[in-house]
């Protein structure tokens, strides 16, 4: 175990100098943006669901919550076979882009934020809204202050939605192809240097991995609890 | 007729906020009905009913925050549309029965109303730290909202309202969730600000007390229509229906038809015996006759006492229901006395309440001292008496 560790590290020394940083930065790159690219979808809708009662609401929430459980490895395929060269979108060249892994990754943590966006202003008191307007708000200066007090909860939905994007191999892989200097992220190359052999250096990119998305939600959080005090 | 005033338009020519031909629908089944009701500049409207009348949901058509299915809101006289309602809601405050805070700072909290409205911040800052004064929550201005009492969250609930100087105060059952004590303190308070600031208000509320002290108007909802609407004092001592007669306290009522009418009072027949009432309503006609339990005195028959003793032997002998042989009268003004005998009795506080079997079921309230001074039991003899002025006598149709 101690040897493990060890090589560990040393090949992933041997990393720091070529790749690691470029890799790094690109997954968080690809997986920030497509969390902040949800969040501008999935807060407004989420919002729309919550607050709005209309006929097919009940199903429309299952399609959500199915949503929220997509295999990221369905996701990769369905964006990989629009985005091939002959499929019906392959005109615009974004197949093994970054591009591409964003749209991917957008489809599984839209979702997530859209069904924790529901579950957050559900909790609070319908009635909160009433007092709200009562005081004289806007429709948007309520839904802004409904936010406001849902604060915990949809940071909660926020460390999800990065959580799974982050984490996510199957579809970078589909769409992204995991090509060196271009579309090459964490998690591929986890699952490349594990296909190679070398345990050792996929060991190091899981512990970068792992410490990467550990700072990411202390950070969020930090802020939840300083919400909490107030 | 009674002469009591039905619902209708209020004495000011154009009132603050008023509405028209109300019908708020849930499901199939019309929750609330009103033709016409309004509240006037500095005037508070107390509206009181039992639970599910439809009062909150009244209070909210008020407000603009339910679209009735029909009917209209006016502003000093002119119709709130669609497009005003946003202008409308900030002429008024509103205040729930949970204060529902943010989870924010009490100064926060009380804040918000004003930077809905875009006010500045130096101005905030003097209006909110003026009405946490006024509410004597001043210390409370940086605490968190959420670790406050429930007392305490209710003034700020209120601050909260008084500090946008609205047009009309709305407040849904304000003191529902605090304590005796606390809700005591608030309602003196309220009272006090209520004549200072001469806002317009309307206070739903099921404390019928709470809404005689408050309200200049009092208006009752029984399952969605207004039933009356009038002085707190004329609904107390005139109810229009029975519905009101029971919701008001009348808790005795009796089916009857008026036999005669001699300078003024009516004699009512309600079956065993009949009662003296002080009514206009000619003969012949089917009424109910209401009477207020703190409006009867007990006489003890069996018990100590000057009279006791005398009445009982003249008692004696006389059988209660005869027509023929007239039951002994005290010597006094009370034109109605009725010999009975105690059915029940249960404590309310200092006060006792006591049915009285008299051939008609009484209700008589009395103190607890007087219970003991007379040493009233169950089953024992007394002789309840009440004034035919104290009697309200509501004609009935067919």
């Amino acid at each position: 175990m101690d040897t493990l560790i060890a090589d560990a590290a040393q090949a992933l020394q041997s990393f720091v100098g070529s790749d690691l940083v470029e890799v790094t930065l690109l997954s968080l790159e690809v997986s920030g943006l497509a969390t902040a690219i949800s969040l501008l979808i999935g807060l407004p809708l989420g919002t729309w669901l919550a607050l709005t009662r209309f006929r097919s609401r009940g199903l429309t929430l299952s399609f959500v919550n199915t949503g929220m459980a997509l295999p990221p490895v369905v996701v990769g395929l369905f964006v990989a076979s629009m985005l091939w060269r002959s499929g019906p979108l392959g005109g615009l060249d974004l197949i093994y882009t970054p591009a591409a892994m964003v749209i991917a990754e957008v489809i599984i943590a839209a979702p997530i934020v859209v069904g924790l966006t529901v579950a957050a202003l559900g909790q609070l008191d319908p009635r909160l809204r009433l007092q709200l307007l009562g005081l004289g708000a806007s429709r948007l200066q309520m839904v802004w202050w409904l936010w406001k007090e849902a604060r915990l909860p949809l940071l909660a939905a926020l460390m999800a939605a990065f959580g799974s994007v982050i984490s996510e191999v199957g579809a970078a892989m589909m769409v992204g192809g995991n090509i060196r200097h271009q579309t090459r992220v964490l998690t591929t190359s986890i699952v490349l240097e594990t296909g190679k052999g070398e345990f050792a250096a996929a060991i190091g990119l899981g512990i970068v991995l792992l410490a990467l998305a550990f700072l990411v939600n202390a950070a969020l959080t930090w802020a939840q609890q300083r919400g909490q005090q107030r | 007729m009674t002469g009591a005033a039905r619902p209708g338009p209020s004495a000011s020519p154009t009132p603050l906020v008023e509405v028209h031909d109300l019908v708020v629908m849930r499901g199939a089944r019309a929750v609330l009905a009103v033709e016409e009701l309004g509240v006037s500049e500095g005037e508070t409207l107390s509206v009181v009913g039992p639970n599910g009348a439809g009062k909150s949901t009244l209070l909210l058509a008020l407000a603009s925050l339910i679209r009735p299915q029909s009917g209209r809101l006016l502003l000093r006289g002119t119709p709130v549309e669609r497009r005003d309602e946003l202008a409308y809601r900030r002429r008024v405050g509103l205040v729930l029965a949970d204060p529902l805070l943010l989870g924010a700072s009490v100064f926060a909290n009380v804040a918000c109303g004003l930077r809905f409205r875009g006010v500045r911040d130096d101005e905030v800052r003097t209006r909110v730290a003026h009405w946490l004064d006024r509410l004597g929550i001043g210390h409370l201005r940086d605490r968190p909202a959420r670790q406050i009492s429930s007392g305490e969250a209710q003034r700020v609930s209120l601050a909260r309202a008084l500090v946008l100087e609205p047009d009309l105060l709305l407040l849904d059952e304000p003191f529902a969730s605090v304590d005796a004590v606390t809700r005591a303190k608030l309602l003196d308070d309220l009272e006090g600000l209520l004549d200072e600031t001469h806002v317009g208000c309307v206070i739903v509320t099921h404390d019928l007390d709470e809404a005689v002290r408050l309200g200049d108007r009092m208006a009752v909802l029984v399952e969605g229509r207004l039933r009356q609407c009038d002085a707190p004092e004329r609904v107390l001592s005139a109810p229009l229906d029975e519905d009101v007669a029971a919701f008001v306290g009348a808790e005795t009522r009796l089916p009857g038809r008026v036999v005669s009418t001699h300078e003024g009072i009516a004699l009512v027949d309600v079956g065993p015996c009949q009662i003296e009432a002080v009514s206009d309503v000619r003969p012949g006609r089917a009424v109910l006759c209401c009477l207020r339990p703190e409006d009867v005195t007990l006489w003890s028959v069996d018990g100590r006492g000057l009279l006791a003793g005398e009445v009982a032997r003249r008692l004696s002998g006389t059988p209660r229901t005869s027509a023929a042989a007239a039951p002994p009268r005290l010597a006094s003004s009370a034109r109605n006395q009725l010999p009975g005998r105690v059915s029940r009795t249960v404590s309310q506080g200092s006060l006792m309440r006591v049915g009285v079997d008299c051939g008609i079921p009484l209700v008589a309230s009395i103190t607890r001292a007087s219970a003991a001074d007379m040493d009233l039991q169950e089953g024992g003899r007394v002789i309840a008496t009440f004034k035919a002025s104290a009697v309200h006598l509501i004609p009935l149709t067919g």
